[in-house]
C-alpha cells in the first residue's frame, strides 16, 4: 500500500494538476476577459469554499452564516491596517484570520447544539447579526455602509530584494499562493483520520459517537477550520481590491457560497471553486447580453434549482461519478492475497485490549456491574431497579417478553441514555457519569438491533472508523497523516475482515451489500475496538437459519477473553450460547441462573406464556 | 430617557410588527412542523403578497380586492411550488430542501425586480386607514391600529382552523407524527399540499397588510425571513402558539430597543435567541424530541 513510487505519485496527482491549472489558467483568463482579476476573484471564493466544503460537503453541516467569518477576517485586518494600528501587513492578516477563528468558536458553540434545519437557521441568524453589528454599532471602526478603503498589500523583503503584492498580477500570485497552500491543507484533512471521522459524522453521527469519537468536538473543530478558510478569503478580498466592502457580511455572500458549492459539487474540495467560476463568468457573460442583462440572477437561480433537483452531485461530483464507472477495480484475488494472516495471528489481533483496571485501577472480579438501575419514560417504568453482576469472561444473556426493558437496559449500560438512578461499573471503574463515547473508550462496545452502519463508506472504511475510535482516543487532530497509516489498525481490520468473512467485499460500499453481510459488519463494528465487554442487541434478528449458524459461530469465536451480554429472541441460540441468563419482565428482574435453572423456572414459563397473576 | 407617550407608541408599533411577524412565522412554522421542510422562499412569498397589494392599491381603493388577489396569488404559487417542486423533495435530506427553496426565493425576488424595478415604491393607504387616533396621551396612526385588529382576526381565524376543525386536527396530528396519521388512513400527501398552501397564503396576506405600512422593494422579504427564523427558534418548532408569542416578543424587542438605540435593535433579537438556545433549546412552546 505504501512505499512504491507509483503510489506516491498518485497521492500527489491532484496537487500537481492544481499547480498546472494555477500556472496556465490565469493566462487564459487574461486573454479571454482582458484581465486576470476575474480568476483571482474565483480563487478568493475558492479559498472561502475549501473551508465550507469541509464543513458542508464532508461533515454535512449546512451553514448559511459563513459571511460572518469572511467579513470578520477581512474587516479586522482592514481596520488594523487602515487605522495605522499595525504596519506589518502579514501580522494584520494573521490577526484577522485568528479573529474569524475566535468568533467561530462562539458561534459554533451555540449553533452546533442543534442539527439540520435548526443549524442552518441559527447560523443564518448569526450571519445577519454580524451584518447589523458591522453596519451600525461598529460603524466607527468598520466604516458602516461605506466599508474600509485603502487596504494595503503585503510585501516580502529578502536582503535587497523587495516585492509588493499590489496590482493585478502580483495580487493573483498572492491569492494563488494562499489557494494552493489551502488546497493542500484541505487535502491533508480529507485524507487524514480526522477526515474519515468527519465523513462518518455526516453519515451516522450517533454511531460515530458510539464508536468512541467525540462528535461535538470534531464538529466544532471543522466549524473553526471552515471559519479560518473564510477569514483567509475575506482578508485576501480586502487586500486584493484594496477595499473591504460591508456586503462581505451580507446574507447574499453566505448564500452565494452555498450556491457555488452546490453547483460545483459538494464534498469534492474544488467544487466550490468550479461553482464560483461558473457563477462569476456566467454573470459577466450574461450581463453583456442586453436582452437578458437584468435577468442574470434569475437565470442563475433557475440553473441552481434545476441542478439541485436533477444533478445533486454538482458538476465536479457528476464528473467524478462518471469517471469512477470506468476506473478499474481491485480484483478479489488481489485483496485476498494482500493479507495472508493465519488463524492464530488473527486471534491475537482481535483479543481484547487491556482495560482500565488492568492498567492499575482497583481490580474487580466483575467485568460489568449494574446496581439498581432505574429508567422511566413518563409513567412507564421501562427499567425498574435491575442489578446485574457479570464475572470477567462470562457469557450472559438477557431474555424476556417484548417490552420487558431488555433493549432499554442495554442502552443504559452503554450510556446511550442516562439512567434515572443506579450505578454502572466497568472493571470496578464507575462509568455512571460517562457518555456513550467515553464508555467505548473504556472498552465497552455494542452492536445494534437495527444496523447502524456508514452506508456510503466501504466495509473496510466502516471498520476503520470503529478501530480508530479506540486507537486515537476521543479527539485528535492528526491531520498530517493518512487515515490508513496506522499499521496496527490496518492489521486488526484485515484480521476482522477475515473473521467476518467479508474480505472479498472489503472495498465495496456498504449500501450495495445484502442484509446478512451488513449484519455481520454490524458485529464487526462493535469488535473493531477490541472491547473487553461486548453488548449484543439481537444479533440474529432478520437472518435466515443458515446465516444464523454463521453468526453464532462468529460469536463463539469472538467471545474468547471477553465478557458478552446478549439480548436475543432466538431461545435456541440463547440456551446454546449463554452461561448465565437473566429474565426481565416489565422492567424487573424475574429470574437469574444457568440455562438449565431458567428452563425449569415456573415464573419464567408463566411470564412467557402470558400468565396474568403473579404469585 | 424616552417619555411615556413615546414608549407607549413604540410598544404599539411592536405589537403591530409582532403580530405581522406572528402571521408570517406561523405559516413558516406549520409548514416546517408538518412537512419537515424549512421554506427559505417564505420571505419571497411575503414579498409577492406585498407586491400584489401594491398593484391593486395603486389602481383601486379596495383593500378587500387587494387581500383577495394576494391570497389567491399565493394560493396558486403555493400550489404550484408544492406540486411542481417540493413534493419531489420529501424523501431527500433537509439540506436539499433548504437549497431548493433558497433558489426558488432568489427566482421570485429576481422576477419581481425585473418586472417592477429594483427601487422601493410607496403603496397608498386605503381611504379608511388614513388619519390618526388620539389615545389621550399619545397619537397613533389609524392604519396601524387597524393592522393590529386585522391581524388579530386573521390569527384567530388561523387558530380556529387549526384547533377547531377536522382538517386542523389532522394537521396538528401530522405535526406530531406524519407516519401515524398516514397509517390511520389520511392521505398525508394531500394534507401536505393543503398545509403548504395555507402557509403560503399566511405569508401573502401578511404581505398585503404590510405593504401600506412601508414601501415595497424586491428584497423586502429577506429580513422578514430571518426574523421569522428567530421567532420559530424562540417560540418552538411547529408550534402555532409559539409563533404568535414569539412574534410578539420579537416585535416588541425590535420596537422598544429602537427607542433607546436603533443600532442595537437587530442585535437584541439575536441576543434573546441565543439566550433561549442556551436555556431552553427546544423553544418556549416546542416539544422535545423533534430535531
Amino acid at each position: 500500500m505504501q512505499g512504491s513510487s507509483g503510489w506516491r505519485l498518485q497521492r500527489w496527482l491532484p496537487e500537481l494538476a492544481m499547480l498546472a491549472a494555477l500556472l496556465v489558467l490565469p493566462f487564459a483568463f487574461d486573454r479571454w476577459f482582458g484581465s486576470v482579476d476575474l480568476f483571482t476573484r474565483i480563487l478568493i471564493w475558492g479559498i472561502f469554499g475549501l473551508g465550507f466544503d469541509l464543513l458542508f460537503g464532508r461533515t454535512g453541516l449546512l451553514s448559511f452564516g459563513q459571511g460572518a467569518f469572511y467579513g470578520t477576517g477581512g474587516f479586522v485586518t482592514a481596520y488594523l491596517l487602515t487605522s495605522n494600528t499595525l504596519d506589518n501587513v502579514w501580522l494584520a492578516m494573521a490577526i484577522g484570520i485568528a479573529a474569524a477563528a475566535v468568533f467561530s468558536v462562539v458561534v459554533g458553540f451555540l449553533a452546533l447544539r442543534r442539527v439540520g434545519i435548526y443549524f442552518a437557521m441559527i447560523t443564518l441568524a448569526f450571519g445577519e447579526l454580524s451584518y447589523f453589528l458591522e453596519n451600525s454599532p461598529l460603524a466607527n471602526w468598520t466604516g458602516g455602509e461605506n466599508g474600509l478603503p485603502g487596504v494595503p498589500a503585503p510585501s516580502i523583503a529578502v536582503g535587497s530584494f523587495k516585492y509588493n503584492f499590489a496590482g493585478s498580477w502580483s495580487g493573483y500570485q498572492l491569492v494563488a499562493g494562499f489557494f494552493f497552500v489551502g488546497f493542500m491543507f484541505a487535502r491533508f484533512i480529507v485524507n487524514s483520520p480526522v477526515g474519515a471521522v468527519l465523513t462518518a459524522i455526516r453519515q451516522n453521527p450517533l454511531r460515530t459517537a458510539a464508536l468512541g469519537h467525540d462528535v461535538g468536538a470534531y464538529k466544532l473543530a471543522v466549524f473553526v477550520l471552515a471559519a479560518i478558510f473564510a477569514g483567509c478569503g475575506g482578508v485576501l478580498l480586502g487586500i486584493f481590491q484594496s477595499y473591504m466592502p460591508p456586503d462581505a457580511f451580507a446574507l447574499d455572500t453566505s448564500g452565494q457560497l452555498v450556491i457555488q458549492t452546490v453547483i460545483g459539487g459538494a464534498g469534492t474540495l474544488i467544487g466550490p471553486t468550479v461553482g464560483a467560476a461558473i457563477w462569476l463568468t456566467l454573470r459577466d457573460l450574461l450581463q453583456q447580453v442586453s436582452a437578458i442583462g437584468d435577468l442574470w440572477k434569475f437565470i442563475l437561480g433557475l440553473v441552481f434549482v434545476l441542478l439541485v433537483t436533477f444533478m445533486p452531485n454538482g458538476v465536479v461530483g457528476t464528473i467524478v461519478r462518471l469517471w469512477s464507472r470506468f476506473r478499474p477495480r481491485a480484483t478479489h484475488a488481489a485483496i485476498v492475497a494482500a493479507h495472508p494472516d493465519g488463524a492464530v495471528a488473527r486471534e491475537a489481533l482481535l483479543a481484547p485490549l487491556p482495560t482500565a483496571s488492568a492498567r492499575g485501577a482497583a481490580p474487580s472480579a466483575f467485568a460489568l456491574e449494574a446496581r439498581d438501575i432505574r429508567k422511566a419514560y413518563g409513567g412507564i417504568r421501562a427499567v425498574d431497579g435491575v442489578s446485574l453482576a457479570l464475572l470477567d469472561g462470562c457469557f450472559h444473556a438477557i431474555i424476556g417478553p417484548n417490552g420487558a426493558g431488555k433493549s432499554t437496559f442495554l442502552r443504559l449500560l452503554k450510556r446511550e441514555e442516562a439512567a434515572d438512578s443506579g450505578r454502572i461499573l466497568l472493571h470496578g471503574v464507575d462509568i455512571t457519569a460517562a457518555d456513550v463515547t467515553a464508555a467505548y473508550q473504556y472498552g465497552l462496545a455494542k452492536s445494534y438491533q437495527i444496523n447502524q452502519l456508514f452506508p456510503q463508506l466501504t466495509v473496510r472504511q466502516n471498520l476503520r472508523i470503529g478501530a480508530l475510535g479506540r486507537h486515537r482516543g476521543r479527539l485528535r487532530l492528526d491531520i498530517f497523516r493518512a487515515a490508513d497509516s496506522f499499521p496496527k489498525v490496518e492489521k486488526v481490520i484485515a484480521a476482522l475482515l477475515d473473521e467476518l468473512g467479508l474480505t472479498t467485499c472489503a472495498d465495496l460500499t456498504v449500501n450495495t451489500l445484502p442484509y446478512g453481510e451488513k449484519r455481520r459488519l454490524e458485529l464487526g463494528l462493535a469488535l473493531a475496538s477490541r472491547p473487553s465487554v461486548l453488548l449484543l442487541d439481537e444479533p440474529l434478528a432478520g437472518l435466515s437459519p443458515a446465516e444464523r449458524e454463521g453468526v453464532k459461530q462468529l460469536i463463539r469465536n469472538l467471545r474468547k477473553g471477553r465478557t458478552v451480554v446478549l439480548v436475543e429472541h432466538d431461545m435456541d441460540a440463547v440456551f446454546e450460547l449463554a452461561e448465565q441468563i437473566t429474565v426481565l419482565h416489565e422492567g424487573r428482574k424475574l429470574a437469574e441462573g444457568t440455562p438449565k435453572q431458567i428452563a425449569n423456572d415456573p415464573l419464567v414459563k408463566e411470564a412467557y406464556l402470558g400468565g396474568a397473576a403473579m404469585p | 430617557m424616552p417619555t411615556l407617550p413615546q414608549f407607549l407608541s413604540q410598544a404599539f408599533n411592536g405589537i403591530a410588527l409582532g403580530s405581522l411577524l406572528a402571521l408570517i412565522a406561523s405559516g413558516l412554522s406549520i409548514i416546517l412542523g408538518t412537512l419537515g421542510v424549512l421554506n427559505f422562499a417564505h420571505g419571497a412569498m411575503f414579498m409577492l403578497g406585498a407586491y400584489a397589494g401594491f398593484v391593486v392599491l395603486s389602481h383601486f381603493d379596495s383593500f378587500a380586492l387587494a387581500l383577495a388577489l394576494g391570497a389567491l396569488m399565493l394560493l396558486l404559487v403555493g400550489f404550484a411550488t408544492e406540486r411542481g417542486l417540493i413534493r419531489f423533495y420529501y424523501r431527500r435530506p433537509p439540506e436539499d430542501q433548504i437549497l431548493v427553496t433558497f433558489g426558488l426565493g432568489i427566482m421570485m425576488v429576481e422576477a419581481v425586480r425585473y418586472i417592477f424595478g429594483p427601487l422601493s415604491q410607496r403603496v397608498p393607504l386605503p381611504s379608511w386607514g388614513q388619519g390618526i387616533v388620539d389615545f389621550g396621551f399619545f397619537l397613533y396612526p389609524l392604519y396601524r391600529v387597524e393592522v393590529i385588529g386585522f391581524v388579530a382576526v386573521l390569527l384567530l381565524g388561523f387558530y380556529i382552523l387549526l384547533y377547531r376543525t377536522r382538517i386542523g386536527l389532522v394537521v396538528r396530528a401530522g405535526i406530531e407524527d406524519p407516519l401515524m396519521v398516514e397509517l390511520l388512513g389520511t392521505h398525508v400527501r394531500r394534507m401536505f399540499l393543503v398545509v403548504f398552501c395555507m402557509g403560503s397564503m399566511a405569508a401573502g396576506i401578511a404581505g398585503v397588510v404590510y405593504a401600506p405600512l412601508a414601501a415595497v422593494i424586491p428584497n423586502m422579504g429577506e429580513s422578514f425571513l430571518v426574523q421569522c427564523f428567530v421567532v420559530v427558534v424562540i417560540g418552538g418548532l411547529g408550534s402555532f402558539p409559539g409563533a404568535v408569542v414569539g412574534g410578539i416578543i420579537v416585535g416588541e424587542i425590535l420596537s422598544v430597543t429602537t427607542l433607546f438605540d436603533p443600532a442595537y435593535a437587530q442585535a437584541a433579537i439575536y441576543a434573546v435567541m441565543t439566550l433561549v438556545l442556551i436555556v431552553r433549546p427546544r423553544g418556549l412552546f416546542g416539544t422535545m424530541g423533534r430535531l
